[in-house]
């Protein structure tokens, strides 16, 4: 078992004609189930064409009509990702994992409005995507570096799963699925719904838990935390040297109004009973430790 | 992205915003003029830098005669202006506002940001304008009022007239207060904004409603679709270090520290920061080189760094991912290479063929260091700062 996604999950990718769709669809497709889980892309002026092999359809609804894909991914251009993201909602698809960087807040809120009452599920935007190793890698993460496991992963930034992922593989850890929620301020699914999956995974043993400056879901995701996880989790914050005003990359890296310091994650973390460090070296021999 | 104040309160005007009239100069004769033109017996000087706190740095006053005017305008033009927000090296004054003087009743504070928890646009308000609002919510937080703006309707009438009435606004002044915050809500939304601070807002002795000063922020992200505001952008404000990053799509940001720091990704580049910090010394800056460490990147990012006279090393974190360790190798080599590096350099690289690109490394004859992980190249960069 893993979360949101397996190797039954069937993909389609929304943008599969660009320089970054064509790229990381062809590495998605070659990793693990890769091919019989990308079955098709979308783009309105290219129907009836294929992307080496994978059909390409005019709309989402026909994608899934067609193929029955009940999961998007999403490399459209900024200015069109929101659009995306709502036609794929539309169109009733379970999962959409928005990859885009630079999506404007304005659109985002509009589209996590649309969503109201739907069911659909948003990961990102500005996010690497998830992967559920040896199965299925949905996103631009590299897939050499993850190995099949027990522990999950939910983070803001990309880089920085790899990295606590390559300190997983160090102690000889594998991964259950892990998941990059991204780094927008107006975003789909946040920390602490993630960790509600991890909990009723019965394939998840602990989770590492890495979050950034801003914002307050590390702190909500923390005190439920506390009450409810049955499993072990660690954590770590990035951001404890960054200025308050300054937005560190990240359109929701930013410490404002003297909230969503790194300094005031941690406490409530600690408080929480999750174990943190405040090593950016040290997510892997950490998580090792509380098993 | 910021801009001044006169310029803010240029675009609330399109929203039916009232401010005091006032006109942007550039010199003391610039305004004299503008004192003229506006007429009248009080006129306000005000220095227009992107930071708060003018005023009790010196540069904001108040004049009462058109020598006044003249005298504050040479005084505050080319000033050097301390405030909290500047930081001890202050700001250069490059701009005024010259404004008619206002009759003040009341201050108060009106704000609009983004909630992340709620996703919608919230309106802050309080009857204590002119304080920050930070100052507000840790000592007196009942002062504090909200309302989350909902996308559909936009800010609606009994939800701005009820926000109006708590923060004090007499009876016969809440439609226009409402009007006001309807038209604020409409410029944020419609210019794609961050953050709105009308702070004060005042109530003048005939019952008008005024922007008294005016603090937009906006979305990088979506200047695409404003000309007009990028337009406004003004290269003085900025450091010039970020400005020069931003033209090689590096995400830069100067910090006080001596260790410079090239990362890939921000959420990692902060952590490398971090780590930098927990082992006993500070980071340069922030910088992201973003997905693809090429040559060309890395060695403008050095370039960069280098500017940095306080720079006495270099630390470089690479994830690798799907980028190879023998081209960030050939990437970094040839970047100290052009650049003629001369402050340690240590390189930590996590990836595919990491042990060829740590070799090229070691034989480019460069007095580079390699590292096994990021606590062990925080580690070095600081011995080797540190020992120098």
């Amino acid at each position: 078992m893993s979360i949101l996604i397996d190797k039954n999950t069937r993909v389609m990718t929304q943008g599969i004609t660009g320089k970054t769709g064509a790229f990381h669809t062809r590495l998605c497709r070659d990793y693990a189930n890769g091919k019989s889980c990308f079955v098709a892309g979308v783009n309105p002026t290219k129907a009836g064409e294929n992307f080496e092999g994978i059909p390409i359809f005019g709309s989402v609804q026909e994608a899934k009509q067609q193929t029955g894909a009940t999961v998007s991914v999403i490399y459209v251009p900024p200015p069109y990702a929101a659009g995306a993201i709502d036609e794929a909602v539309d169109a009733g698809l379970d999962l959409v994992i928005c990859i885009t960087e630079g999506v404007p807040v304005r659109d985002m809120i509009a589209t996590r409005y649309r969503m109201r009452g739907k069911k659909t599920l948003l990961v990102g935007p500005n996010c690497p995507g998830v992967i559920t190793p040896d199965e299925i890698k949905i996103g631009i993460m590299p897939g050499h570096i993850h190995k099949k496991g027990r522990i999950g992963v939910v983070s803001r930034s990309g880089t920085l799963t790899y990295e606590a992922v390559g300190q997983l593989m160090e102690q000889r850890l594998g991964q259950s699925t892990c998941v990059g929620i991204g780094g927008d301020p107006v975003n789909g699914l946040k920390h602490i719904d993630v960790m509600r999956m991890f909990n009723d995974d019965p394939d998840t043993d602990a989770v590492i838990m890495v979050g950034e400056i801003g914002g307050e879901d590390e702190e909500s995701c923390a005190r439920w935390i506390k009450w409810n996880m049955k499993k072990p989790v660690v954590g770590f914050i990035a951001g404890v040297t960054a200025p308050p005003g300054k937005r560190m990359g990240h359109a929701g890296a930013i410490i404002s109004g003297g909230k969503g310091t790194a300094a005031e994650k941690l406490a409530v973390m600690e408080e929480c009973g999750i174990k943190v460090t405040r090593n950016p070296a040290d997510m892997g021999r950490l998580l090792k430790s509380v098993l | 992205m910021n801009v001044h104040e006169y310029q803010g309160k240029e675009i609330l005007r399109r929203f039916g915003v009232a401010t005091p009239r006032g006109v942007p100069c550039f010199s003391v004769a610039d305004a004299d003029a503008a004192a003229r033109e506006l007429g009248g017996k009080v006129w306000v000087v005000k220095a227009q830098i992107h930071a708060g706190g003018r005023g009790k740095g010196g540069g904001v006053k108040v004049a009462k005669s058109l020598e006044e005017v003249h005298q504050y305008a040479s005084k505050i033009l080319g000033m050097t202006l301390v405030t909290h927000q500047t930081g001890p090296e202050g700001r250069v004054v490059h701009r005024l506002l010259v404004e008619e003087g206002a009759d003040i009743r009341k201050e108060l504070y009106v704000g609009m940001v983004v909630d992340r928890g709620t996703q919608r646009v919230t309106l802050i308000a309080s009857s204590e304008g002119g304080m920050e609002i930070e100052e507000v919510a840790a000592h007196t937080p009942e002062k504090i009022h909200r309302a989350a703006i909902d996308p559909g309707v936009g800010l609606i009438d009994s939800q701005a007239e009820e926000v109006a009435r708590k923060i004090g606004v007499p009876a016969a002044s809440v439609p226009e207060a409402r009007r006001f915050m309807q038209g604020l809500y409409r410029a944020f939304y419609e210019c794609d904004a961050s953050l709105a601070e009308i702070n004060p807002l005042i109530l003048t002795g005939n019952g008008k409603v005024l922007a008294l000063d005016a603090k937009l922020n906006f979305d990088d992200n979506a200047l695409f679709r404003h000309p007009d505001i990028v337009a406004m952008r003004d290269l003085d404000e900025e450091d010039p270090a970020e400005v020069e990053a931003s033209k090689f799509d590096l995400s830069y940001i100067s910090l006080s520290g001596n260790i410079g720091c090239l990362v890939n990704g921000a959420g990692l580049a902060m952590a490398t920061m971090d780590v930098i910090k927990l082992f006993g010394a500070e980071p340069a800056n922030f910088l992201d080189v973003g997905g693809g460490a090429s040559t060309q990147k890395v060695t403008e990012a050095f370039k960069l760094m280098l500017k940095n006279p306080r720079v006495k090393g270099i630390l470089v974190n690479i994830f690798g991912g799907i980028m190879r360790c023998d081209t960030i190798a050939e990437g970094v080599i040839a970047a100290a290479r052009e650049v003629k590096l001369g402050v340690p350099l240590v390189v930590r690289m996590k990836g595919t063929n990491e042990e060829l690109g740590r070799k090229m490394l070691k034989d480019s004859g460069l007095p580079i260091i390699s590292a096994d992980n990021m606590a062990d190249a925080a580690q070095k960069i600081v011995a080797a700062v540190t020992v120098k």
